[in-house]
């Protein structure tokens, strides 16, 4: 537990405070005077509004869309489930940049949209909505529709035999016990579309802008940091609130779930709904995750081969080939795997222990607090804080990694936390009863249990390290960029050839991801002897 | 010599004391059945033993040392859970065997280890099989197994044919008995199946909310309950207040016969049903029958007085009068207790 505390002491709060500090402490005196003057700025106040609102539909359509998905993963079986399963979860891990300018390319101006029919939504609210939806869809889809696959049919079946219907035992029993699940995705969900920034920056246009863009616009381009330090406070403080009330539905909620095998539970679909049900999640995974991806990538193959071509050249834009990126972005989200994991596994450990005292539980809320403070502000806040003594790490490598294992570790938490708490105290005890140490119960009860769902955890943590941008942008050094460094750096530039590279950079920044995740559906343990525990990871 | 020694041994959950200043002592060899209604408290005691539920008050002493602050992996005694608790991600031997591997043993002895308690529990060359693919009976078997492996010093069972059925149960509570007899395993089991408590025991426990009720050899248990609840929970009926004077008591049913010791006095009173009487109607207590249920060897009968509790009776199939029959009970000494 002192680790995890620690990390994220030195690594979290510690930049964000330097900031806040930086921001709000002149000339020797705190000015929180400055706290009232920022928020009473009308400006602001519709920046506030427009974030929450924005949130709270996004959240609520993706639910909607994505919830129907996550059955069909959890409880049909056909051909190509597992490249599927993969392909949904490569929009989640791809850089807000490149997907707003994929969107753009979709809804905008001279997009698909505005060729065939003259529609155009870049100056709508909804291209921000369904960018949304496009982004988050995977963490419903995978929240929910892991548990889902775990949950005992039998449940239903009793309840239809108590004289329930098909839809009042899922809403009496399925439903229940999804309902954390649910939440959890709905939180996460909530906070990605809460601290939206790639997206909103470039679908948005003037009119919309979310709390990070904002803070994100008066750190970089109006460089007044006491206003970007105030709506940090404030953007802190909305989350944490949220992080709290979630903390607290669930706990109320959690309970030991009976899971069993989720290859069990799954089987082809039966009926004309069924198939309906079937053919209309492909369909929307077709049009609102493929479609983006694929005028992504028939646009990267605009010049022949040309853009992948450039990107193995050195020119003005960098001081290496931009395809020198890819081996840097996998080294850094190596490390930051590595970190995430370990960090994560710990905090997960010591969450789980049924005696965790409130201090313990309550840090299971600040853990996702890295998620929802604004990834601009921790990278520049690690320039702010880290680059003096005691701890200079402005040269070092590891700054990145840091960076990055800091996003990763709350997914590997959160991933890992319900199949912990749901694994039988009493096997525990069991083990400890035949002489095994708190440890060794550790490693022989508790690590086979959730070997699969870390496996899933640490793919989620090197995807997220990947893809992100907010923060390695600030601290990623000018010869080391990572793909998303490079692809921003790419768009900044006018003239087709970079915005051609760009989109080739992109493409295979999602290729490296889909193979990451595609390797992790493989990576199954044997079946024959694992039993009930097999499948419980499935998040 | 006592093994496990129980001094004051309590333990609150919240305002509710679930474990109650319980006193127990376990002979080496001595087999005991903790007996009592789900609640009693029982399975919190074999947890404490464990190491698994610190006490509130009170000690565990093993091999006369208190094991207060011992962890339950350094205490040597096997614990049985109610429903086996297999590790699902293992086989059989892996299951067996997890025992022995947490002490160090090499791998050939494990080997060999396994083999021999799968043979002893009737499930020879099984290491292999996946625990999954186990009947009930089966899990149970391998949950001895691994509980024996490590070859504790104390065997606990928590309801350990709970889930079985019937003929199993019974079938398995013999091959138990024998089994720790030729071990000469100390054992303390708990379960609210008195029938399985008389057939696996030495001595028996009752436990009432969290106390001690009574304590003594399955027979002594059966012939001279200690009191109203242990009477009533091992089956009889047939309870009630009654005042004794000289060889008889009055009871709601009239005068009961009783034994020339008997303790005088406002007492509670027990008649077995085999001491029920069922004669023709005009002699004795005026009853109805109310039901009648065969039960193999006799066939049971609810009669119902006038103005008194009901009476279960047991008589032969051949004499058993039909539903709705007015019949006369008379009561036979040798089969009235007067309680403590």
């Amino acid at each position: 537990m002192a680790l995890p505390v620690v990390f994220f002491g030195v690594f979290f709060a510690y930049p964000v405070a330097a900031i806040v500090a930086r921001g709000l402490h002149a000339d020797g005196v705190w000015q929180f005077g400055r706290i009232g003057d920022v928020l009473a700025d009308p400006g602001i106040r519709h920046v506030l509004w427009f974030t929450t609102w924005q949130a709270l539909a996004s959240t609520a359509l993706t639910l909607l869309v994505a919830l129907p998905g996550a059955y069909v993963f959890a409880r049909l079986d056909f051909p190509g489930k597992g490249v599927l399963r993969a392909v949904v979860t490569v929009p989640f891990v791809l850089p807000t940049v490149v997907v707003g300018t994929a969107f753009l390319a979709l809804v905008g101006r001279g997009g698909l949209l505005d060729a065939w029919w003259g529609v155009r939504l870049d100056t709508t609210v909804w291209a921000i909505l369904i960018a949304h939806v496009f982004f988050n869809y995977a963490v419903v889809v995978r929240t929910v529709g892991g548990l889902w696959a775990q949950l005992d049919p039998r449940q239903e079946e009793a309840a239809r035999m108590l004289g329930a219907s098909p839809l009042t035992a899922w809403r009496r029993v399925t439903l229940p016990a999804l309902a954390p699940a649910v939440a959890a995705a709905a939180l996460m969900v909530f906070l990605f579309t809460f601290t939206s920034f790639g997206v909103v920056q470039i679908l948005g246009g003037p009119t919309f802008s979310t709390l990070e863009v904002e803070i994100y616009r008066q750190t970089s381009e109006v460089f007044d940091l006491a206003t970007a330090a105030v709506l940090t406070l404030v953007q802190f403080a909305a989350v944490g609130l949220i992080l709290l009330a979630h903390a607290w539905t669930v706990r109320r909620r959690e309970t030991a779930l009976r899971l069993v095998d989720a290859s069990a539970t799954a089987r082809r679909p039966r009926g004309a709904g069924q198939w309906a049900l079937l053919a209309g999640v492909l369909a929307t995974a077709a049009v609102l995750l493929v479609l983006p991806l694929a005028v992504l990538v028939q646009r990267s193959f605009g010049g022949g081969l040309d853009y992948y071509r450039a990107l193995t050249h050195e020119d003005g834009t960098f001081l290496v080939a931009p395809i020198t990126a890819i081996a840097t972005s996998l080294e850094y989200a190596a490390a930051a795997t590595v970190i995430a994991v370990a960090i994560g596994g710990l905090a997960a450990a010591a969450l789980a222990r049924r005696d965790a005292g409130r201090l313990v539980r309550g840090f299971d809320a600040l853990l996702m607090l890295p998620l929802g403070v604004s990834a601009v502000t921790v990278g520049f806040g690690f320039l702010i804080a880290l680059d003096e003594p005691p701890l200079d790490l402005r040269s070092s490598w590891i700054l990145v990694p840091l960076a990055q294992a800091l996003v990763g570790a709350p997914f590997v938490v959160r991933t890992m936390l319900p199949v912990l708490r749901a694994t039988d105290a009493r096997l525990r005890e069991a083990a400890a009863v035949l002489g095994a140490s708190p440890w060794r119960v550790w490693r022989e009860v508790d690590l086979p249990m959730v070997r699969r769902a870390l496996l899933v955890a640490a793919g989620f943590a090197f995807a997220v390290s990947l893809g992100e941008f907010g923060a390695t942008v600030f601290i990623a050094r000018p010869d080391r960029p990572t793909l998303p460094v490079a692809v921003a750096r790419l768009l900044g530039r006018p003239g087709d050839l970079n915005y051609g590279q760009a989109m080739a950079l992109s493409t295979i920044l999602m290729v490296v991801c889909a193979v990451a995740l595609l390797v992790l559906e493989r990576l199954r343990p044997r079946t024959a002897s694992a039993g009930a525990a097999d499948g419980m990871g499935e998040l | 010599m006592t093994l496990l020694g129980l001094r004051g041994a309590t333990v609150r959950f919240g305002e509710r004391t679930v474990l109650d200043a319980v006193d127990l002592d376990v002979a080496e060899h001595e087999v005991v059945c903790v007996l009592g209604p789900s609640g009693s408290g029982k399975s919190t005691l074999l947890r404490a033993v464990a190491g698994l539920q610190p006490l509130d008050a009170g000690q565990v002493l093993l091999d006369g040392a208190d094991h207060a602050g011992v962890p339950a992996h350094r205490r040597g005694v096997g614990l049985m859970f109610q429903d086996h608790q297999l590790f699902p991600q293992r086989d059989v031997g892996g299951n067996v065997a997890f025992g022995l591997r947490m002490h160090g043993v090499s791998r050939a002895e494990q080997d060999r280890r396994v083999a021999e308690l799968l043979d002893l529990v009737g499930l020879p060359g099984a290491a292999r099989r996946p625990v999954a693919a186990l009947s009930g009976g089966e899990q149970q078997r391998v949950a001895l197994a691994r509980a024996l492996a490590p070859r504790p010093r104390l065997l606990m069972l928590d309801e350990p044919l709970g889930q079985l059925d019937r003929s199993l149960r019974e079938r398995l509570v013999v091959e138990l008995r024998e089994l720790f007899g030729r071990l000469g395993t100390t054992v303390l089991a708990v379960t609210h199946d008195q029938g399985e408590a008389f057939a696996l025991a030495d001595r028996v426990v009752v436990m009432r909310d969290g106390r001690i009720a009574q304590s003594g050899t399955p027979l002594e248990v059966w012939q001279r309950p200690a009191d109203a609840f242990v009477a009533r929970f091992l089956g009889f009926d047939n309870v009630a207040e009654a005042t004794v004077a000289g060889t008889a008591a009055i009871t709601p049913w009239g005068k009961v016969p009783v034994g020339e010791a008997a303790p005088q006095g406002p007492r509670t009173v027990l008649v077995r049903p085999a001491g029920v009487r069922v004669g023709t109607a005009g002699e004795g207590l005026r009853c109805t029958v109310a039901a009648r249920t065969f039960r193999g060897t006799h066939v049971a009968l609810q009669l119902q007085p006038e103005d008194a509790p009901r009476l279960e009776a047991a008589c032969a199939l051949r004499d058993a009068p039909e539903v709705g029959a007015v019949v006369g009970v008379e009561f036979d000494a040798a089969e009235v207790v007067v309680l403590g």
